[in-house]
């Protein structure tokens, strides 16, 4: 699938199944990093809140991935990106326990808490992309 | 097309080792098939083993809360076993806290808490008569397992 020492992908997150592959996809690369077993499992698991937001909120998307360096650190950016309609209040959409769907409300703040860098940018029916980063 | 996660009776205990990375459809499958498994068999108790999963993310949790609550409701008791430190670290971190999901070390810890439910529940000798056979066989099916 990935080439091993490639810097940078993409992947489709257009299925239920494509969520798991992308959690593997992520654990693949952080190991690759060698972070650390709980640094993995932060990223491995605000990947999987983030593409299951992407499929279930977004209708569907990529998650993008790029290896970044910045002075001596490492790090792993992913990006979840969708053209579905957006999120509208975006101060709502990140607090914890509040949900559009069915889920428990905590994808997105969550997620937030699991990583060192986060970015949302959205526009009702621009679509949605978050990045996130984890250094190592 | 959905993978089901087997479900395995040892007298009055449903056990349940989840072993796959876990799709959003074979958790819930997961939980349709234990409350129907619990009303045939009529077991006291349900253990789901989950050291092998490598995330537990808001999904999951959910489901592990169901499975929880359509327990109680069915008169039977649930415990969560075997979570990984780093998952358990990372569960608190995204900020999910389990509601109401018993949870225990690991299996032997996990069995006592359901042997004491259910002796609690029979409150008479035979439930500790019953019980060195549940913990006889789960031990020839942890071995099994393991192979």
């Amino acid at each position: 699938m990935t080439p091993t020492g490639a810097a940078s992908g993409a992947m489709p997150v257009r299925s239920e199944p494509d969520i798991v592959l992308a959690r593997q996809l992520v654990r693949r690369l952080t190991q690759e990093l060698k972070f650390s077993l709980v640094d993995q499992t932060k990223m491995i698991t605000a990947a999987s809140e983030l593409s299951r937001n992407t499929l279930v909120y977004g209708g569907g998307g990529d998650m993008e991935w790029a290896v970044v360096h910045a002075g001596v650190r490492t790090g792993l950016r992913l990006a979840f990106v969708d053209q579905g309609p957006g999120i509208p209040d975006m101060e709502l959409a990140m607090k914890d326990g509040w949900t559009s769907g069915s889920g428990m409300g905590m994808g997105l703040s969550g997620s937030k808490r699991l990583v060192n860098d986060f970015e949302i940018e959205s526009a009702p029916g621009r679509g949605t992309r978050v990045t996130i980063t984890r250094w190592k | 097309m959905t993978t089901r996660i087997p479900i395995l009776r040892m007298g009055r205990t449903l056990l349940v080792t989840i072993q796959v990375d876990l799709q959003d459809q074979t958790a819930l499958a997961l939980q349709d098939d234990l409350a129907n498994r619990i009303q045939d068999t009529g077991a006291t108790g349900v253990l789901i083993d989950i050291s092998a999963l490598e995330i537990v993310d808001s999904f999951i949790g959910r489901m592990l809360a169901g499975i929880s609550s359509i327990a109680k409701v069915l008169g039977a008791t649930s415990v969560v076993v075997g979570m990984q430190p780093a998952v358990a670290i990372t569960l608190v971190e995204l900020g999910l806290s389990l509601h109401g999901v018993r949870t225990a070390l690991n299996v032997e810890r996990g069995m006592a808490l359901l042997r004491e439910a259910d002796a609690a529940l029979d409150g008479d000798a035979d439930a500790d008569a019953g019980d060195e056979g549940i913990d006889g066989s789960f031990g020839a099916a942890l071995r099994e397992a393991g192979r």
